[in-house]
């Protein structure tokens, strides 16, 4: 017997013994429920409304129809040609909004699609323009909220791990949160960090909107898996599963994960939501969705199933729709016009920041280039310009 | 019949697929949607589900995967949407693909291929616009084939799916439409590893491939000088000797590239002239080169690749001295 012996830990094996068959564990010997408060109807269990106030209350319908119109404007100038590609959230407000607004100023935030989360921490709309033109500056605000938007699908699941187990360490009193995709969840990456964050106990809270689409792929044919939910299962990671249409059940799931996580117990949130729009500017949904599924969920809004609750709760008459849209729209010109107001950046912008301290190879790139750019200005030819920023 | 650089890729796929029922089509959005740059249109319903198939969001299994099937016996084409998403599926190719027939001392091999739009020009985002042929060259075991042309578009992916080794096919997005060419219908292989001579000159020589080709024949038209271009087509293997025997004739030589300068192709084909024709030589071998920093977001991307002044400038640098 060495002394390591005594290091080596097994599970042992719990439950009955299996009586002497061969027995299969299946997902579906698992009931998995969707948390809902509002029913589709606008129908509602007034004890099951999470804790919040009018006030809050009121937020919430104001940062939806800020989502909505941001996306709808983004859309509309990328058209313009004013932006290089764009991805709207439209259907998905209730999922973004309702998670985000749990979240606390030293959380820290990695999204995938959702851009008014990082408006709620602070972050301007101007920079968000300026991220979507290709404008790095943009992200330079983001990180200053703890916010950043990941491009490279699932490669933020390692890293927000990594910020969790900083957290960790320092017994912070915040959580790491990434938000993802069902795409997302097919990554070599998400499997990786949501293990860590399982086997370590971090705190690290995973959002998964599951939006129905990976670009053209329908999550039934993303995996085999019943639900994303139970996924996080074999991480040793609980999981909620939420109807991701109903702001205050996703409100209150993402609440009650955030209160778990925080003491250091990962958890997965599955949000089953839709993508109204096509995944990008650049992409035709024509080609792989029937319109009738669109007209579906078209019918199932977010926003307005929020307003029916608003309505029973003698709530909406302190809200002027049209007014609210007006100011955000307003909010966009005066975010668009500083945008657009932003001087040219010099060609040194694109070594800054590299590295600590520019290395002499880079500058002496960076020297020649400048100098090129002076002998020959018929380079500005070739260098179209590109939307203002 | 006239086509794009694009649409060689795809009626290779279609000629390739008709004639050999084991070549499978796969990766994020090919079938369904037929690809996002519709690379892979009209596969699916010509070939099949079980022959051209849309796979999860799983950059590494659709490498991994790709190997393993190879070795199993299929002709796997697999598509990485962007370049800029292969690099989790690297290990795939380093520890896997490149070394089955090495590992297994010849008795097994993996003929794949990886199809992948590179460079950058076209306004993506972050992670859509890296040009990183050298890294990928680097590894042994691995070709690396980037095209210029439709015609040699439509060859050299025929080759390529019919190589009995694996091939990283890297397709110049930028120019995936901008230029149009007949090409021949049918079946039509361009080998692997010969590069391809598009002017012949005296004075200098200009080596570069993929997305820099058409900046570097206007640069040389522009510039009215008696250059020898040749378009490298294969980083690995190399053709040495086509660009020795130039650099012979013409004693001097500029390399262009969109990738990173810092060990990149070029040094390599420095390396490579300083070995067979450094008494040759009347001047250093210029490089004319993307910068050794990420490709910028868009608003500033156009400003990383050489354009034709900077080329020429480079090829003036190399008949000066």
């Amino acid at each position: 017997m060495s002394d390591r012996e005594s290091d080596i830990r097994v599970p042992p094996a719990t439950g009955d013994d299996g009586g002497g068959e061969v027995r299969y564990l299946s997902q579906s010997d698992l009931s998995v429920p969707t948390h809902q408060i509002v029913a589709p109807d606008g129908s509602y269990d007034a004890e099951a409304i999470p804790d919040l106030d009018d006030g809050e209350l009121l937020d919430l319908y104001r940062w939806m129809v800020t989502d909505r119109v941001f996306s709808r404007r983004m859309v509309n100038i990328q058209r313009r040609g004013e932006l290089g590609t764009f991805g709207s959230t439209r259907g998905q407000e209730a999922s973004i909004i309702g998670s985000a607004f749990t979240l606390r100023p030293e959380d820290w935030l990695y999204v995938g699609r959702a851009w008014t989360p990082m408006f709620m921490r602070g972050a301007s709309m101007t920079d968000m323009i300026l991220f979507w033109r290709g404008i790095e500056e943009g992200q330079e605000a983001f990180a200053k909220h703890n916010s950043q938007i990941a491009i490279s699908i699932g490669s933020h699941l390692p890293l927000v791990a990594g910020i969790a187990w900083g957290m960790h360490l320092d017994d912070a009193d915040a959580v790491a949160t990434a938000y993802l995709g069902d795409g997302a969840t097919s990554t070599g990456a998400a499997h990786e960090g949501i293990n860590l964050a399982g086997s370590l106990g971090l705190p690290a809270l995973f959002f998964c909107q599951n939006n129905g689409y990976a670009i053209s792929m329908p999550y039934g044919k993303q995996s085999g898996a019943n639900t994303i939910a139970q996924k996080a299962l074999a991480y040793g990671i609980d999981a909620i599963r939420v109807d991701g249409q109903d702001v205050l059940a996703v409100y209150d799931a993402v609440q009650s994960a955030r209160e778990r996580v925080k003491d250091g117990e990962p958890v997965f949130v599955e949000s089953v939501t839709y993508r109204l729009d096509a995944h990008t500017t650049s992409d035709d949904p024509t080609r792989y969705r029937e319109d009738e599924e669109v007209e579906h969920w078209e019918a199932h809004d977010p926003i307005e199933r929020y307003r029916e609750f608003l309505k029973s709760e003698g709530l909406w008459s302190e809200i002027d729709h049209d007014a609210i849209v007006e100011e955000i729209d307003a909010e966009f010109d005066e975010a668009l016009a500083a945008a657009n107001e932003m001087e040219e950046r010099a060609v040194s912008e694109m070594f800054a920041h590299l590295y600590d301290e520019l290395p002499p190879e880079l500058a002496r790139q960076l020297a020649e280039f400048e100098e090129l750019l002076e002998r020959r200005p018929e380079m500005y030819d070739y260098i179209e310009q590109r939307p203002k920023g | 019949m006239q086509a794009t650089i694009v649409q060689a890729v795809n009626d290779a796929l279609h000629t390739e697929m008709e004639r050999d029922d084991r070549v499978v089509v796969f990766g994020e959005d090919v079938a369904e949607s037929g690809g996002v740059f519709r690379a892979t249109d009209e596969l699916l319903e010509e070939f099949g589900s079980k022959r051209v198939v849309d796979t999860p969001l799983s950059e590494i299994a659709i490498v991994g995967g790709a190997a393993g099937m190879a070795m199993y016996g299929y002709r796997p084409v697999a598509e990485i949407q962007f370049s800029g998403f292969l690099p989790p599926a690297f290990d795939q190719l380093v520890t896997n693909a490149s070394r089955i027939r090495w590992r297994t001392r010849g008795e097994l091999s993996a003929p794949m291929v990886v199809r992948m739009p590179y460079g950058a020009g076209v306004r993506a985002l972050e992670h859509h616009s890296e040009s990183l042929e050298g890294a990928y060259g680097h590894i042994p075991g691995l070709q690396v084939v980037v095209p210029s042309t439709p015609a040699d578009t439509k060859g050299l992916l025929t080759a390529a799916i019919r190589d009995p080794d694996p091939v990283l096919f890297m397709e110049p997005k930028r120019i995936y439409r901008s230029i149009r060419e007949e090409i021949p219908e049918g079946e039509h292989e361009v080998p692997i590893g010969e590069a391809a001579i598009r002017s012949e000159g005296e004075d200098v020589t200009v080596v570069a491939w993929g997305a820099m080709m058409p900046p570097t024949l206007e640069a040389v038209e522009h510039g009215s000088v008696d250059a020898e271009v040749i378009d490298l087509r294969s980083i690995s293997p190399m053709d040495t000797e086509t660009v020795v025997e130039s650099v012979k004739k013409t004693g001097r030589c500029v390399v262009v590239h969109e990738g990173p300068r810092t060990l990149g192709v070029g040094s390599e084909i420095v390396a490579r002239i300083n070995d067979e024709a450094l008494m040759y030589l009347e001047s250093p071998v210029e490089r004319v080169t993307g910068f050794d920093t990420p490709v910028p977001l868009l608003s500033m991307e156009d400003f990383y690749f050489p354009h034709p002044p900077r080329i020429l400038d480079g090829i003036e640098a190399a008949l000066s001295d």
